[in-house]
């Protein structure tokens, strides 16, 4: 499949602020629950989260790119019963409006207890709108993860793994934001989110390299012979009936593709995995932001390439009816 | 499922491959309900343009035991179609009437989403409306009470000089489309994927000639009027010329 | 969005539609134009047109881009002042000034040396009138594209059977049980035999094609016959071998409606060896063409009796003495001699078709025609009076074409395949071969060449037509040293019977001035700068050459096209001529009509869109230049002009005053009650238009079988002026025509004989019965180093090189690349899609190659004329058509070098002149790394001409009829 920079920059920017949601969530319930008396301001958390909203935003734009009649972009929720694509559009506004009023009340320090637990700890407006800031990031994942597992006829996408790694990548991705983002800002929480991302990424590293060896191994369902259903062994395209181009062949290839793959697999392992688990794990326990961010925008990069070959490895059954130009 | 559904029957064993059916449905659809089908770099290199309906060719085999097989396919209006429920505008619809695959262009936000879910490739993609487009199985043609009864038909079934597309409900067993796949072993694409293709496909069909002996040599063969003896001659020398019981 | 199923599309804009004729090929379907607002909105076969009944081609259906073309020509142009030829150099000019630059110079050379002028036209259909301006002018250079096209075809089966594949006749599918296709990719027929072959197979029909390529037709066929190219004769001689040996013939046929049983004259030593030995007692007319004095063997009386004499059965074979001493054999029995050797595995060995297939290819032939006999209840009377109660028919039906035409052995090939349909008893019968109106004509047909220098005079029409059909070697046109008087050298002892000319050397012979230097030479229709011509980059160069004083060899080029094809670039004179939907058009019983087995047709072309531009029907031109130069046809006695213009033309052309026969046969007579011979009509424009733009005149049942033979059939052909003579038209299994070639060859022929050097060819060529030689241009190369023969095949998309323009059929063939077998591939060492070098003993190529199982492995092949010059047909200097695509023709020799006394002959049938295309030897290597992944030759780009619609050329195009998107 064509890698369309627009959704290259969609999937992975928001993937990016919904894992910096997650992690934010994540930490301000990390000290709820955790280290006593330790605490971050409201700002730290509300800044975190514009910085989140900012991604969503730039991703949204992005897929802005993408669609042809953006006009009529709204159009695109008719369909949650059936589409992931709809789900996907519901809930990325959703994401958005939620990780605004985490902001908001993080800002506002308005933190009224909306629950009170046995053990004592409470739970207040921020967390609670955090949780359902973090589930709903969460659920984005599997809606953008299930956009292209439900595609069945690329096989390469067509698995449990593609949600993984999209909810994997997009954690690991916003926890290192989220680590370089408290090591700048000070924050007490630095170690606990650069743990937390070192760990992420290096399962997420285990799933990604798990689905690139699984590709390695997939046969499309379909062959010639169904396809046009002659029962003959070997049969050969000779014509795919035009010699231009078309959309056919111009969405559904990448040219040059395979060497590309080959390149830019062990750039993202290095770029988007190893490189920033080094870097992360360096930095423990110092005061190394710099680094940090390092390891986040090379995180950023190495992702992109993923996305990329993940696009790109995608063989579609449709291909099989356009091999030859003659 | 719907009652009815249209569908286009192709049959496999006249198929010239000659494209008439190729540039009479960019025809048609060009200026009508479906149009513009859009050329990009009309004259330059590399056009690329939108066409509803392609002809491709195929090879099986090696020499001098070739076959070669002309294979036009547009969208096979599946009965199941993965590309409708996955368009997350609704513009893609299957019609309840009679089972036509349409895109409502005034829907569709041009996402593209639909034509990763068509596994035969059907879909096109017009840049200047930004909008999907795919085969309308002449929808705008075959229920136009203005033209004559025997030409409300789909543009591309009414070009193919051959006579090898049929159009019609396939639902209706009494159909020519119906009748034509039960008594050829008509096929659809790719079963595999559980679309139930509408459109279908009759394989080749071979007609020969076995030759006996006796047909060759025949009493009243013109050599033995012109006095000569039909080769083996009647005469010619056999095991009687040896034994006897 | 609106509702496609309650708001039909007719219902919007201002729609009309309007019926006409397609010319997007010489099929000519009736297709029915639907405008929008003015512009062309969609294009259908029209179902009440005879040929085509509704269905359209790739072609026809994309006929809006082809009249909104951006290499549409809309204005008369001229070379501009101080530029050279070819460099595309064109200031717009007036019809005035182009009429009367025209009008001057032909005037000067019809006053003083009419043959300086030569008119050539390509894919025209419209030689009844541009053949008759040239005989008007009084030159003989005229020719149409039928010698480089397929002449073979209609010469070898002309000479043989009365009438021809193309337009002439053609497979009756509808009764045949076996169809037998033979080197045919997609002929002239394109529509109707596509039809026919559905409905053939659909009806359990059995179809073989033979044919090196399994594509398109042979791709539907139930048995593929691979074969060698060029060795068809081969094949087809082994199968009449094989027929004659198992007695498959059917006898009846032969000896009633054959010359297979009449006696030829067997004494060497008399120079009458070869001839039908004649009765002197019996009475002959002395205007007939097929005399009754020819003798046959009766079988029960055993001696010789006048042929077809009531109660008398001639024999076929054996071999007898007449009374008065000559050695006499039936012609049969020579043909049965004449393939003794002509074995199966002999040829095997040359066609590469395994004996047992050739066998029982023959075996089926002979036994369907034999036991599947068609009875039509229709009763008849043949021309000695036999009366019949029946039509017979053996349903066994052949159609070739190029791929026997266009070989420098097609004649005699073509030859044996009429021979074969004879044997097999399918001539005008059901289920086999049937004429079309107005064949079958005598053979040979009546008209004929001048027949030497005398005919051309200064400011006077030419004595005889153009073209004809020699009859003996008097009919040549040669000087008293028996040297050509036509520039292609037609109708010369190199080519004696090249009936329609040799238009693919016109070039090279006027810039060599052989045999004589011309003037003007005009080009209608013709793109003879590049894909109709051989040896291209040489040819493009003589165009331009100049002689030592500074002029151009070829003085003045004219060229008469509607598109920016690669020959518009060279001329002096452009006349930009309107696209077919702009225009009045006839296809007339004069010329090459559409008609039906069962009658007559003809047809016409109606505009039903103003001209673009200025552009102005090629007709027209031709009407006003005769005007201008006062021509006898186009003048009234006092000088005046006779005819207003084109459609006036038609109307009120006679052949000769009073003779009541003009260009349409329809609606003649004061108020159309008339066909075929009737006073002109002046409404028969309108009367065409509302019959859908057609005459059909169906004849009565029986009168649409047998026609050489049926009595009735050529009383009403006679009576309508379709032949001048009643006589049947026997086909000729033996040719007494090209004996008589041979015995001039011979010094034995008391007319017109060939110089020395030519007597050996000649003799060698005129062989009365077919024989099989390879190639000509096979013995100037050796095998070894130019292994693979090289051929192309019409792709069913694109007509010739005129569709590259096409926005939507260049999309399916944007380039072309050469088909190669992988052994070809696994010998030279490259990979399928690699890029090669082609190269003959001509020249050489580089194109990107493909492997394919679907051909014979000694074969390589390209779809035709797809290659562009860069620039041309307003495409991008880059687009794929010339930096991908290539032309095959630069490798073709159009002569053949130290063919006869050390000199170069035209690489053509030495019999017809048929351009030998496919004989083309090559090999193929791989390119070197770092060459350029690009065609070769690449010429310079050229750009626009003055009043080319630029404008249209947007990077994107979404046509929407009335209204521009
Ligand atoms: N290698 C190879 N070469 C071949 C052949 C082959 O098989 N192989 N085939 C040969 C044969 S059989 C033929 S017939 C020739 C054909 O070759 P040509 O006779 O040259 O035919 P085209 O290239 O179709 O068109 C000639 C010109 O007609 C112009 N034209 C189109 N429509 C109109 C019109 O309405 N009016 C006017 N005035 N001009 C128009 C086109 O623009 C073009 O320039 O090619 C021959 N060349
Ligand atoms: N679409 C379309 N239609 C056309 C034309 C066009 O350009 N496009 N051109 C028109 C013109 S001008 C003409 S003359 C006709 C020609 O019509 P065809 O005769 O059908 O044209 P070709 O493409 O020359 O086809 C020749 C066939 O013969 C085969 N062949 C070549 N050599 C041999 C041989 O030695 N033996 C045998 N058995 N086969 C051989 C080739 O593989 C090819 O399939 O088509 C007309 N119709
Ligand atoms: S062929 Fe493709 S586009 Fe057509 S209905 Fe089926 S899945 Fe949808
Ligand atoms: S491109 Fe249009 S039709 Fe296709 S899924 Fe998107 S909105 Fe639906
Ligand atoms: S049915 Fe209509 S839209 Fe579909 S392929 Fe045929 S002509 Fe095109
Ligand atoms: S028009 Fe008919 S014969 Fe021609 S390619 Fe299409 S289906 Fe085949
Ligand atoms: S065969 Fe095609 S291009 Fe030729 S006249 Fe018929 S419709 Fe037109
Ligand atoms: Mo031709």
């Amino acid at each position: 499949m064509r890698p369309a920079f627009s959704v290259l920059f969609l999937t992975t920017l928001i993937g990016v602020g919904q894992g910096l949601l997650v992690a934010l969530v994540t930490a301000q319930f990390f000290l709820v629950i955790g280290a006593d008396g330790a605490g971050e301001t409201g700002g730290f958390y509300a800044l975190g989260s514009v910085l989140a909203l900012i991604l969503l935003g730039l991703g949204l734009l992005a897929s802005f790119f993408h669609l042809a009649n953006p006009g009529r972009a709204w159009r695109s929720a008719a369909k949650w019963r059936t589409s992931w694509l709809s789900r996907e559009v519901i809930l990325i506004p959703a994401v958005c409006g939620l990780a605004f009023l985490y902001a908001l009340v993080h800002w506002l320090g308005w933190s009224p207890v909306l629950l009170v637990f046995d053990n004592g700890k409470a739970l207040d407006l921020p967390m609670a709108l955090g949780f359902a800031a973090a589930g709903a990031s969460l659920a984005l994942f599997v809606c953008t993860g299930m956009i292209y597992a439900c595609v069945r006829f690329v096989r390469q996408w067509a698995s449990a793994w593609t949600v993984v790694n999209y909810l994997m990548m997009g954690l690991a991705s916003g926890f290192t934001l989220a680590a370089a983002y408290a090591a700048l800002s000070g924050s007490a929480l630095r170690d606990f989110l650069t743990v937390a991302a070192l760990a992420l990424t290096l399962l997420a590293m285990a799933t990604r390299l798990y689905q690139v060896r699984r590709n390695g191994r997939v046969r499309l369902k379909s062959t010639l012979k169904t396809a046009i259903g002659s029962h003959h062994p070997q049969i050969r395209q000779i014509s795919q009936g035009f010699m231009g181009q078309s959309f056919n062949t111009t969405e559904f290839f990448t040219p040059g593709a395979a060497e590309t793959i080959r390149g830019l697999t062990l750039f993202f392992t290095l770029a988007g995995f190893v490189v920033p688990a080094i870097l992360l794990a360096a930095s423990l326990g110092g005061d190394y932001g710099l680094l940090m961010v390092a390891a986040a925008l090379c995180q950023y990069a190495g992702l992109l390439a993923e996305r990329w070959v993940f696009f790109a490895a995608g063989n579609h059954v449709q291909n099989l009816y356009y091999q030859a130009r003659a | 499922m719907s009652k009815v559904q249209l569908a286009l029957v192709i049959d496999l064993n006249v198929c010239v491959g000659c494209h008439a059916c190729v540039t009479s449905c960019k025809e048609w659809n060009s200026s009508g309900w479906a149009g513009p089908m859009t050329d990009e770099n009309p004259y330059g290199a590399d056009p690329s343009g939108v066409f509803f309906n392609r002809v491709q060719t195929y090879e099986c085999g090696t020499y001098p035991e070739t076959e070669t097989i002309h294979f036009p396919k547009s969208c096979l209006h599946c009965v199941e179609p993965p590309c409708v429920p996955v368009c997350p505008t609704g513009a893609s619809y299957k019609r309840e009437e009679d089972g036509i695959v349409l895109v409502d262009y005034d829907k569709c936000i041009g996402c593209k989403y639909c034509s990763w879910s068509c596994p035969y490739g059907a879909r096109e993609f017009d840049p200047v409306q930004g909008v999907m487009k795919k085969c309308t199985l002449c929808v705008d043609r075959i229920y136009d009470k203005t033209l004559a009864e025997d030409r409300r038909k789909p543009a591309c079934v009414l070009a193919c000089p051959p006579g090898a597309r049929l159009f019609g409900d396939v639902n209706d067993p009494a159909s020519e489309a119906s009748r034509a796949i039960r008594d050829n072993g008509g096929f659809q694409l790719m079963p595999e994927w559980g679309t139930n293709p509408a459109n279908h496909y009759l394989p080749r069909r071979k007609t020969s000639m076995t030759l006996h002996h006796d047909e060759l040599v025949r009493v009243d063969n013109p050599l033995k009027i012109e006095g000569e003896l039909p080769r083996p001659s009647f005469n010619a020398p056999s095991i009687d010329d040896l034994s006897s019981w | 969005m609106r509702d496609p199923a309650s708001i039909p599309d007719s219902e919007l804009g201002r729609t009309e539609v309007k019926t006409t004729t397609c010319y997007m090929c010489a099929c000519r379907c009736g297709i029915k134009v639907h405008l929008r607002d003015g512009e062309v909105r969609y294009i259908e076969g029209n179902s009440d047109h005879p040929l085509n009944r509704g269905v359209l081609c790739a072609k026809g259906a994309s006929g809006i881009m082809k009249q909104y073309s951006p290499a549409r020509l809309t204005r008369p142009l001229k070379r501009k002042d101080g530029a050279e030829r070819g460099a595309n150099q064109f200031e717009a000019i007036t019809w005035d000034e182009a009429f009367a630059t025209l009008a001057e110079r032909l005037g000067r050379i019809r006053a003083t040396d009419p043959k300086k002028f030569a008119l050539f036209t390509g894919r025209d259909q419209m030689q009844a009138l541009t053949g008759m301006f040239a005989k008007q002018f009084g030159t003989p250079n005229y020719a149409a594209h039928g010698g480089f096209c397929s002449v073979n075809m209609a010469a070898g089966m002309i000479y043989t059977i009365g009438g021809s594949f193309w337009e002439f006749g053609g497979p009756d599918l509808e009764r045949a049980k076996l169809f037998v296709m033979i080197g045919t990719a997609e002929d002239h027929h394109s529509n109707p035999m596509k039809r026919d072959l559905g409905r053939f197979k659909r009806g359990g029909g059995r179809f073989i094609a033979v044919n090196p390529v399994r594509t398109g037709y042979a791709a539907i066929a139930d048995e593929w016959v691979p074969i060698r190219p060029g060795t068809d004769g081969a094949l087809l001689l082994a199968l009449i071998h094989e027929i004659i040996e198992l007695g498959l013939f059917d006898r009846d046929f032969l000896t009633r409606y054959t010359n297979a049983a009449e006696l030829v004259n067997q004494d060497e030593a008399s120079d009458e060896f070869g001839l039908f030995v004649r009765d002197p007692d019996v009475p002959v007319r002395p205007d007939t063409f097929e005399t009754p004095d020819k003798l046959w063997w009766d079988r029960h009386g055993d001696k010789a009796t006048i042929a077809r004499v009531a109660g008398t059965d001639g024999r076929l074979m054996g071999s007898y003495i007449l009374p008065d001493g000559t050695p006499v054999k039936p012609s049969f029995q020579l043909l049965k001699e004449r393939v003794k050797d002509y074995t199966p595995d002999w040829a095997e060995g040359i066609t590469g078709i395994p004996a047992a297939t050739i066998r029982r290819l023959a075996h089926e032939m002979g036994v369907t025609a034999r036991d599947q006999k068609i009875e039509l209840p229709i009763a008849w009377t043949d021309c000695w009076g036999t009366e019949h109660d029946k039509v017979t028919g053996n349903p066994v039906a052949f159609h070739a074409m190029r791929g026997l035409a266009a070989h420098s052995n097609g004649f005699h090939a073509i030859r044996a395949l009429a021979i074969l349909m004879t044997l097999l008893g399918t001539i005008d019968r059901p289920g086999g071969f049937r004429h079309k109106a107005p064949f079958p004509r005598p053979i040979p047909p009546c008209p004929k060449p001048p027949k030497g220098p005398q005919a051309i005079k200064a400011g006077e029409p030419l004595t005889g037509t153009p073209l004809g059909w020699p009859a003996d070697p008097d009919d040549l046109s040669v000087d008293a040293n028996g040297e050509a008087i036509r520039l292609d050298k037609g109708f010369s002892w190199e080519f004696p019977l090249s009936v329609h000319g040799l238009m693919h050397n016109a070039i090279t012979n006027a810039w060599r001035g052989d045999p004589y230097p011309i003037d003007t030479m005009m080009l209608f229709m013709a793109n003879m700068a590049w894909n109709s011509t051989m040896n291209t980059s040489e040819v493009r160069k003589m165009l331009t050459d100049k002689d030592e004083s500074g002029e151009y060899k070829i003085p003045f080029l004219v060229v008469c096209d509607a598109f920016q094809s690669e020959t518009v670039a060279f001329a002096d004179l452009v006349l930009p001529d309107t696209s077919y939907l702009e225009r009045h058009d006839v296809m007339s019983i004069l010329d090459r009509p559409i008609s039906e087995f069962d009658g007559p047709v003809d047809s016409v072309r109606v505009p039903i869109l103003p001209p673009m531009g200025e552009s102005k029907p090629f007709q027209d031109v031709v009407i006003e230049l005769g005007t201008r130069l006062k021509l006898p046809g186009f003048t009234r006695k006092d000088g005046s002009r006779k005819f207003r213009d084109y459609p006036d033309f038609i109307v009120n052309f006679e052949t000769e005053p009073g003779s009541g026969i003009g260009f349409l046969s329809g609606w003649r007579g004061k108020a159309g009650e008339k066909f075929l011979v009737g006073e002109p009509n002046p409404n028969q424009w309108d009367m065409y238009a509302r019959n859908n733009n057609h005459y059909h005149h169906e004849m009565p049942r029986s009168y649409q079988y047998m026609r050489n033979w049926n009595k009735g059939y050529l009383d009403w052909a006679y009576r309508h002026r379709l032949v001048r003579y009643t006589d049947p038209i026997i086909p000729h299994v033996y040719s007494e025509v090209l004996q008589k070639f041979r015995l001039a060859a011979e010094g034995k022929w008391r007319g017109k004989q060939p110089p020395e050097r030519l007597r050996e060819r000649v003799r060698t060529f005129f062989d009365p019965l077919p024989f099989y030689y390879s190639p000509l241009e096979w013995g100037k190369s050796d095998g070894t180093s130019f292994p693979l023969t090289a051929l192309t095949q019409r792709p069913m998309a694109m007509y010739h090189s005129w569709d590259s323009q096409n926005a939507w059929l260049r999309q399916i063939h944007t380039s072309n690349v050469l088909f190669v077998h992988p052994k070809v591939g696994a010998t030279a060492n490259f990979d399928d899609g690699a890029w090669v070098w082609v190269e003959s003993p001509w020249g050489k190529i580089k194109c990107q190659a493909r492997f394919t199982e679907a051909l014979e492995p000694g074969t390589v092949w390209t779809w035709n004329a797809i290659g562009k010059a860069s620039g041309a047909w307003a495409l991008d200097a880059d687009a794929n058509e010339s930096r991908q695509g290539f032309l095959l023709n630069h490798l073709i020799a159009e002569e053949l070098p130290d063919m006869v006394a050390g000199r170069p002959v035209s690489n053509s049938d030495p019999v017809t002149g048929q351009a030998a295309w496919y004989d083309l030897k090559v090999r193929v290597t791989p390119c070197q790394p770092g060459e350029a992944e690009e065609s070769w030759p690449q010429f310079p780009p050229i750009g626009p001409v003055p009043g080319q619609a630029i404008g249209f050329k947007s990077k994107v195009r979404a046509f929407f009829a009335g209204r521009k998107a």
